[in-house]
């Protein structure tokens, strides 16, 4: 049943405080366990043998030198896993193909990438894993690769999928390409709105892939019981999702596999989807022995979802009032090795924070010879929002009219339809940008080569499947068990917060866990800001539930119907005093006699939530650019967000912060690096640069609670939003500093270097 | 089988002693024979921090030392931090300023800023980023963890 609970405005006691977290003190003192901190005993290690081809066919994988290696429990290969015919399923914002999943954890007829899984071994030590992954032997057939979105679609191009052909296109195509799917939106009359223009820019824009970054490499330990059950510890966002994959997989009921979370090391996206899970299940089974498998960082990042790189074409059309007529957009996303890229959801937020009459854009979903991509951080719409926000910028400029009021004439609001369906309801967006007007950093003066920029984004947010259950303990303490997630957010404290308001206790008498997948019905993946939106609305309903039980109670002691008895500050009091004098009865004593009143007290949730509220953010950056070195440098950053209802503050700061650092890294320095052969150049920290302290000043924030109609709190999702404006508004500021306009990311020493000598040349 | 070396060192104050391989690095000897996983592993070639410990008061990381090299040496880490049930105020301050969200990055950080409030117990905003600048934190741009270590610097100055 979809559950909806209306926002009620009311005084709080407990929500927008900022208690600190009950996860802080395992993890500033190394207790927590993350996934490689879980052992077994009788443990044995794997480790996977990847291809150093981008592209080849797998001719012939031989094994018995590594089997023969003594130490060695088992070795597997494409032979250990049934095929799987195409069925759709979802994992968090993309949608997998089970065909797909089991040949990108383990290549069958051809390689696709360089990284990519050909066999495994477990074996009693790390050092005899290593040793024996090196005695396996394959033949491969090396295939032309490509790589570039662009090339990928010429007519020559080398063929990942030779089967593969285009949806999404009406006539549907006749031969077979990387062109995996096109999809579309449109709204109005396109060719009408430019010819009403006013001024009319068409820009094209480059990005590069980049990875999630989680500082914790994927680690999973698996058992494999005689009586076919799995026990399986693994770190990710969503282990009823994992459940359902290792089941597919394996062709096992999902019941006799037990998914335990551990400490999540950052995700972002990154950790929906099954990598060493089922190899370290099928070892288990072969070996007999618990498997453990941990991934280096070099597997991470070869081997595991980065995001698309791009090429987008924007045109925009505008009256010389600022009102744009037109829109159009045309978005080439790489996909990696297998159908399936965030461009839907980049398309849908191409444009979505404007108001806009006439639309078209069309997102081109391109398999090429890259790991398959991965959700990162409101996949998509970085990429997508770079080229809009870019040439608003410009016509901005070209007009004479402020950023800020540009953004604002064109607000999407209550009552605007995107062009892609939905119409909205109360939104933020024309709140973060008057306060953006407002704030004091428009103040802060700029010197020579400094400049400012502007950028704002939007998501969705999401809701879907969720379960709870809450008991009230003997002594009047409460445990929650939670299904989604803690994805670094702090969701367990702000799940705890809303359950201790509801209760009208403290919160630190509310203890939250995160369940297994035995303890729980299914859990969507903690993804699309669902976590604390879809499990607070779930907790909400719990809490309820138990208090309606606790009324119960009370009535019952009192001998009076159950409706003379109201829950008020952690108590059940009467109604009024035509239901008798009653000394108010507290949680605390209630739950001491439950024994003896009808048993131990409990809320469950089980529900799909929906109405999820999207979010809106402006940031506001002011760089300087060292026009010798390139070097660009954040001097201020500030991040105005609607969050519909900050539950605890302090998080919700730090999901703007982090969100917003993670931007600038995207718009300053991270990229993959492909030699000619396909091989992937930078798959360290040290080449791949993502922002350490210093290079980052403070970020400001600023929280807009404009509350979500769709949950009892106001909550709207917010970790998304921060990350999308950042690579557009350094672009804009960049160029406000030097009068150019870098439409590539990233925006890195020699590529600003390059930009500022051809312009002196150009000039010259 | 590969020989293995007997170390004998001390960790957080405790004498102890294990087997090692030649080529084993600390941060291994560290999770994987003292079974102490508070020190954490994200990257193993000296760039992101997660592992660091101090070896005689000296901040390292320790996926770059051997266990062969901390014979007769002493070893902190972040078990080593609080005093009983006492948390450090580096380790209060982090939690009091949410300067935490997944958390692996965590330990590292702590024992990395413990070593520079040793040194300098009055740090000002540049030197905290570039004494960190070792130690990735992806989650959260970092901003409450350099205002955490200078609110735990103050504090420590005042007692
Ligand atoms: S694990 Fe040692 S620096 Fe990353
Ligand atoms: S808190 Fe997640 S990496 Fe720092």
């Amino acid at each position: 049943m979809a559950t909806m609970l209306k926002y009620e405005d009311k005084d709080l006691k407990v929500v927008g405080t900022r208690p600190i977290r009950p996860d802080g003190v395992d993890k500033v003192t190394g207790r927590a366990r993350y996934g490689a901190d879980v052992n077994l005993p009788g443990q044995i290690y794997g480790r996977v043998v990847r291809s150093p081809h981008a592209h080849a066919r797998v001719l012939a994988i031989r094994t018995d030198k590594a089997e023969a290696l003594k130490g060695v429990k088992a070795v597997v290969t494409r032979d250990d896993f049934p095929e799987m015919p195409v069925e759709y399923a979802a994992a968090g914002e993309l949608i997998v193909n089970f065909r797909d999943v089991t040949r990108n954890m383990m290549a069958r007829e051809k390689v696709l990438y360089d990284g990519h899984p050909v066999a495994a071994v477990a074996a009693t030590s790390e050092a005899i894993a290593r040793r024996a992954a090196r005695l396996i032997e394959v033949d491969y057939e090396v295939l032309p690769h490509v790589i570039d979105p662009v090339e990928a679609m010429a007519d020559d191009a080398p063929l990942l999928h030779e089967e593969q052909m285009t949806e999404g296109l009406d006539p549907a195509p006749e031969k077979p390409s990387n062109l995996a799917k096109v999809v579309s939106f449109a709204k109005g009359d396109v060719e009408q709105g430019f010819a009403e223009a006013d001024l009319v820019i068409e820009r094209e824009f480059n990005t590069k892939p980049v990875h999630q970054g989680y500082i914790e490499p994927q680690a999973s330990i698996a058992s494999y019981t005689e009586d076919g059950q799995v026990e399986l510890y693994t770190a990710t966002q969503g282990h009823f999702v994992i459940r359902a994959q290792c089941a597919k997989l394996l062709q096992m009921d999902i019941s006799k596999i037990r998914v335990i979370p551990t400490e999540l090391g950052g995700g972002f996206g990154g950790k929906n989807n099954v990598y060493l899970e089922p190899l370290a299940i099928v070892m288990s089974k072969k070996s007999n022995r618990p498997v453990k498998m941990t991934m280096s960082r070099e597997d991470v990042f070869r081997s595991t979802g980065p995001t698309s790189g791009a090429h987008t074409r924007i045109k925009i059309g505008c009256r010389k009032d600022g009102r744009i007529t037109a829109a159009e957009a045309e978005l080439d996303f790489q996909a990696g090795a297998f159908a399936g890229s965030s461009v839907p959801m980049a398309a849908m937020c191409t444009f979505t924070r404007y108001d806009l009459d006439n639309v078209r854009v069309r997102g081109n979903d391109i398999t090429v010879n890259r790991p398959k991509v991965a959700a990162y951080r409101a996949p998509g719409a970085p990429i997508s929002i770079f080229g809009v926000e870019s040439i608003l910028d410009e016509m901005s400029r070209e007009l004479g009219i402020d950023p800020i009021e540009i953004r604002l004439k064109n607000a999407a609001r209550q009552g605007t339809q995107t062009y892609y369906g939905p119409t909205f309801g109360p939104i933020g967006y024309e709140e973060t940008l008057n306060r953006a007007r407002q704030h004091p950093h428009l103040q802060e003066k700029l010197g020579p080569d400094q400049g400012r920029g502007i950028a704002t984004g939007f998501w969705f947010n999401i809701g879907k499947e969720t379960t709870t259950t809450l008991n009230v303990n003997e002594d009047g303490s409460v445990t929650v068990i939670l299904g989604t997630i803690d994805v670094a957010g702090g969701s367990r404290a702000a799940m705890a917060m809303m359950v201790a308001e509801e209760l009208g206790i403290d919160v630190d008498k509310v203890r939250p866990q995160i369940g297994d997948t035995q303890t729980l019905g299914f859990n969507f993946v903690t993804a699309g800001s669902r976590g604390t939106f879809a499990s607070g609305i779930a907790v909400t309903v719990a809490a309820r539930k138990a208090i309606d039980v606790m009324r119960e109670r009370a009535a019952q002691m009192w001998d009076v119907p159950v409706d003379g008895v109201v829950w008020e500050d952690g108590h059940a009091r009467p109604a009024s005093s035509n239901v008798g004098e009653f000394e108010p009865l507290s949680i605390v004593e209630i739950a001491r006699k439950s024994g003896m009143t009808g048993g131990p007290i409990a809320g469950h949730a089980e529900i799909t939530a929906e109405g999820a509220g999207p979010g809106f953010g402006t940031h506001i950056v002011d760089v300087e650019v060292d026009r010798r070195t390139g070097l660009v440098k954040i001097l201020r950053y500030t991040v105005i967000q609607d969050t519909g209802k900050a539950i605890h503050p302090a998080y919700v700061e730090g999901q703007f912060q982090g969100g917003a650092v993670q931007g600038i890294g995207w718009a300053l320095n991270e990229e993959y690096i492909y030699d000619a052969d396909g091989r992937l150049q930078n798959p360290g920290f040290l080449d791949y640069r993502v922002p350490v302290a210093s290079d980052v000043p403070f970020i400001g924030t600023d929280i807009v609670e404009v509350p979500n109609p769709n949950h009892p709190y106001g909550v709207r999702g917010i970790g998304e939003v921060p990350i999308i404006p950042p690579i557009a508004a350094i672009s804009n500021a960049i160029h406000d500093a030097i009068g150019i306009r870098l439409r590539e990311q990233p925006m890195s020493p020699p590529k600003v270097l390059k930009a500022i000598r051809e312009a002196s040349n150009g000039a010259g | 089988m590969m020989a293995r070396y007997h170390v004998t060192t001390t960790v957080n104050g405790d004498e102890v002693d294990f087997l090692c391989e030649s080529d084993q690095t600390l941060l291994s000897v560290l999770r994987d024979e003292l079974v102490m996983t508070g020190t954490k592993e994200g990257c193993g070639t000296g760039d992101c921090g997660a592992c660091s410990v101090t070896v005689d008061g000296r901040l390292m990381c320790s996926c770059l030392v051997l266990g062969v090299e901390v014979d007769g040496k002493e070893v902190e880490t972040i078990e080593g931090m609080a005093d009983g049930e006492a948390l450090h105020p580096l380790q209060q301050k982090f939690l009091e300023h949410a300067a935490l969200q997944c958390g692996i990055c965590t330990p590292g950080l702590l024992v990395a800023s413990r070593a520079l409030l040793e040194r300098n117990p009055d740090p000002t905003e540049t030197e905290i980023r570039y004494w960190l600048a070792g130690n990735l934190c992806r989650c959260t741009g970092y901003h409450k963890i350099v205002e955490a270590v200078a609110d735990a610097a103050r504090e420590m100055r005042e007692v």
